[in-house]
């Protein structure tokens, strides 16, 4: 779907070789910290910035030149929902559907209900979670076959919150796509099939969780009957402690079956391995600079 | 006096965001002054061509209602008072309302206010700031208008009366953005509300000088032209301006006291749950209707207030032969037609207000982030644009044809002349065409970037010095000739021309094309 993509705003790279393809029943994680570039390449899917380098394609079309026609088939839900002040709610829903070209009524009634939303108010009136449901209402409600999603529950109570992916869920179960940006982890991990990180403008993980867990380190803690002097030599062993017979270590993924195979030698008496949290998968990702081998291919 | 914590800090601030405003809108205005007495010396050397100069100056109604009533025009002093105050008086109106709107009821609206708010800043720390800014402004313009007269050579009396009635009638206006500040919910109503009350002083005052003199007393302009400065200087109506300013500020504040943060004295009421808008056009009509109406209704009164000046015109003109002589030599034709045509292109500048501002109203919704929303449907780009366009050329045709016909009844009813009618409408439809140019340097402004939209007002600002003070600054023919006001002929004074009129048609149709090209190839942002 992107590859490559290169967005500067001045001398400033806000993107600079991205990759990205999101595949049809599926919804996407799209995670990053804060500045990475997730909203811009959200912005030059939907043609309102134009790519400086780089290939994108979205739905089969090329989203710059032939973005009114392919924007039928998606909606957009911005982080920062802004709407007119002087008109309700529910006329902003309609508007929007009929722009898009069509809005499923009885879709659009349960959708209103559901999020509890009152649209005989003004936008003016409402608060950020409200506006966000007025453009959740109008994205769902709608018959499209991908939602781009910028953040779009960050303003929702958990209750909606609850609505909103249980709305995903049954919009992919219609064999429908979904890029969700977001930075609430239960969320992703609840929703997201695959998940691609970004950081300063680039790709700098994407797969299954399970994938990326596994890129990741297992932390182990292990009593054993006479510690292996050579443990510290094992491959892909970090912060090796030893107190006693007791030992605690983290461990690249990829290693952990060597590990375990060389506790067990030494006789183990008792054994926690805990895989690694989607959290500390992010922090590593969000935080560490990215070494120029770890880049992915 | 906890209520005014942090009024210093906020001050300070204030200053520090609008050092670059301030400095261009002072700066401005005391050009506008100052570039006058050069320029008076310079067009009138000795004293016979300036008393030649006030005798034929002194019997034009047209002129009068552009600048006010003539007093002492064969002194550079009287020259520089009759041609800069009104000019110097609306410029430190505007001034005063961008300021005092920017504060309060705008920072309001984002938000940005309640930030402020929470730190440790009293309840009234905010207006306290922006009142004593708004003074600050003021008198620093009444002063350097002042100082710059004195230093060219005038008497100290005469410019300073001239500084102050400035600067006074900046805060009258500065008050009147207080008040609409607190009565409106949103910084665009507020400055909207602000400038309605301009204009009306505005025309007031224009018809007040050459036709019932008891409207010019409604008018703030003019009262800070009653001081008469360098003609016998009075200074009470400098009490009045002060007066005025005072009691507008203290209900402002009563105002403020009164209502919820964040709103207005009365609520919101809830508005239908089902939408009637169904296209991008009704989207832009339903945003831009109340600003369409306003002006539309303004304009027509604005017609018939100039038009029921009717025949008045002639009798400014007194017994004097001398100056009725050197009238029809130098302005020619009808004394009437020539008073109207320039009543026309006024008309039309004013008419610009509503088309630059209506065209604006695009980077708004890019800014505010709404036409995102918009274009992330299966509206094109170029569709969006063209709904704005046609709103913006619907409302500036209805506004300036409705002038017309307000000119031309308005002329009527006084004067039972009812064929008055097909001569003022036509010239208003000629002046549309430089309304549209003007609606379309400000689009093709925008579509080049965002931000630069600001061209349509650099526009309008070039046309209305051609207008005001072409004579005075001596700009060369070719720099004059830039401005569609001063090249079509002024209807219905001067015989209509088809190559001119085609030219600036053109002109505007091939930078709408322009714009059209540039506006598909740039980044939608929202800065």
């Amino acid at each position: 779907m992107i590859n490559g993509l290169r967005k500067t705003f001045g001398s400033f790279a806000a993107l600079d070789g991205l990759d990205l393809e999101v595949d049809q029943s599926e919804v996407h994680g799209f995670l990053g910290p804060n500045g990475s570039g997730k909203s811009t390449t959200i912005r030059v899917l939907l043609g309102l910035l134009r790519a400086d380098g780089g290939r994108v394609e979205l739905l089969g079309g090329d989203p710059w030149s032939e973005a009114a026609t392919l924007h039928r088939r998606l909606a957009y839900v911005p982080g920062d929902v802004s709407l007119w002040p002087s008109l309700t709610g529910g006329e902003v829903i309609d508007l929007l559907g009929r722009l898009r070209g069509g809005l499923d009524e009885s879709r659009r009634a349960e959708l209103i209900e559901r999020f509890e939303l009152d649209p005989s108010k003004r936008c003016s009136t409402y608060s950020k979670g409200n506006r966000q449901k007025v453009a959740l209402v109008a994205a769902l409600a709608s018959d499209v076959e991908l939602l781009l999603l910028d953040e779009p529950t960050s303003g929702l109570d958990p209750l909606m919150e609850e609505v909103f992916t249980e709305c995903i869920d049954r919009f992919r179960g219609d064999g429908h796509a979904v890029l969700l940006s977001s930075h609430i982890l239960a969320e992703v991990e609840r929703l997201c099939d695959r998940v691609s990180i970004i950081r300063s403008g680039r790709t700098a993980e994407s797969g299954t969780l399970a994938e990326l867990r596994h890129l990741t380190r297992t932390a182990v803690a292990a009593e054993l009957e006479a510690v292996p002097r050579d443990l510290s030599t094992l491959p892909g062993l970090h912060d090796l402690l030893v107190e006693g017979n007791r030992v605690r270590f983290d461990v690249d993924t990829d290693h952990l079956g060597e590990a375990i195979a060389r506790l067990s030698a030494a006789g183990i008496v008792s054994l926690t391995s805990t895989p690694p949290t989607l959290e500390e998968l992010f922090l590593r990702h969000y935080g560490e600079r990215l070494e120029p081998g770890q880049e992915p291919a | 006096m906890s209520r005014f914590v942090g009024t210093c800090t906020l001050l300070v601030s204030f200053l520090r965001r609008d050092r670059w405003m301030l400095l261009g809108w002072i700066g401005a205005n005391v050009a506008v002054y100052w570039s006058q007495a050069v320029g008076t010396k310079a067009i009138y050397p000795t004293q016979a061509d300036l008393d030649r100069a006030a005798a034929s100056m002194e019997s034009n109604p047209a002129f009068i209602a552009l600048a006010g009533p003539t007093r002492a025009l064969d002194t550079i002093g009287g020259q520089v008072a009759w041609q800069s105050s009104v000019t110097g008086a609306v410029l430190a109106a505007l001034m005063s309302m961008f300021l005092v709107t920017r504060h309060t009821r705008a920072e309001e609206e984002s938000g940005r206010d309640e930030l402020v708010r929470s730190s440790v800043v009293g309840r009234d720390a905010t207006v306290a700031a922006t009142i004593l800014l708004v003074l600050l402004a003021n008198g620093v313009l009444a002063a350097s208008i002042t100082g710059s007269l004195v230093g060219y050579g005038l008497s100290w009396t005469g410019c300073f009366a001239l500084g102050a009635s400035a600067g006074l009638c900046g805060l009258v206006f500065g008050a009147v953005a207080l008040v609409s500040a607190q009565v409106v919910r949103s910084a665009r109503a507020a400055n909207g509300l602000t400038g309605a009350v301009i204009g009306i002083a505005y025309v007031l005052r224009a018809i007040g000088d050459v036709g019932p003199g008891a409207l010019t007393w409604v008018s703030p302009i003019g009262w800070s032209q009653a001081v008469r400065a360098f003609a016998g200087e009075r200074w009470w109506p400098l009490a009045l301006l002060a007066l005025t300013a005072t009691a507008l500020t203290v209900g402002a504040v009563a105002l403020l006291h009164r209502r919820d943060y964040a709103g207005a004295p009365w609520p919101v009421r809830p508005g239908p749950a089902r939408g009637g808008l169904h296209t991008d056009l009704g989207l832009v009509w339903r945003l831009q209707r109340a600003s369409v109406i306003g002006w539309s209704v303004g304009l027509f009164v604005g017609g018939v207030s100039y038009g029921s000046v009717g025949d008045g015109v002639e009798d400014l003109l007194g017994d004097s032969e001398t100056s009725r002589d050197i009238f029809l030599a130098t302005g020619g034709g009808d004394l009437v037609d020539s008073f109207y045509g320039v009543a026309v292109v006024m008309l039309a500048m004013i008419t610009c207000g509503f088309t630059v501002t209506s065209v604006l109203r695009m980077r708004g919704e890019e800014v505010a982030g709404h036409a995102e929303m918009v274009l992330a449907t299966a509206v094109p780009r170029a569709r969006w644009a063209a709904a704005h366009l046609t709103i913006t050329a619907v409302g500036t045709v209805a506004g300036l044809l409705l002038a017309g016909l307000g000119l031309g009844l308005g002329y009527a009813a006084v004067t039972a002349d009812s064929a008055a009618v097909f001569r003022f409408v036509p010239a208003a439809a000629q002046q549309l065409l430089s309304v549209l140019l003007v609606g379309a340097i400000a689009w093709v402004g925008y579509a080049w970037r965002s931000r630069s939209g600001v061209l349509g007002w650099v526009a309008v600002a070039f046309c209305f010095v051609v207008l005001m003070f072409a004579g005075v600054l001596q700009l060369p023919g070719w720099v004059q000739d830039l401005s569609p006001f001063h090249r079509l002929p002024m209807l219905p004074a001067e015989a209509f021309d088809l190559g001119e009129a085609v030219l600036v048609g053109a002109s505007t149709v091939l930078l709408v094309v322009v714009g059209h090209v540039l506006m598909n190839r740039r980044d939608i942002t929202n800065q």
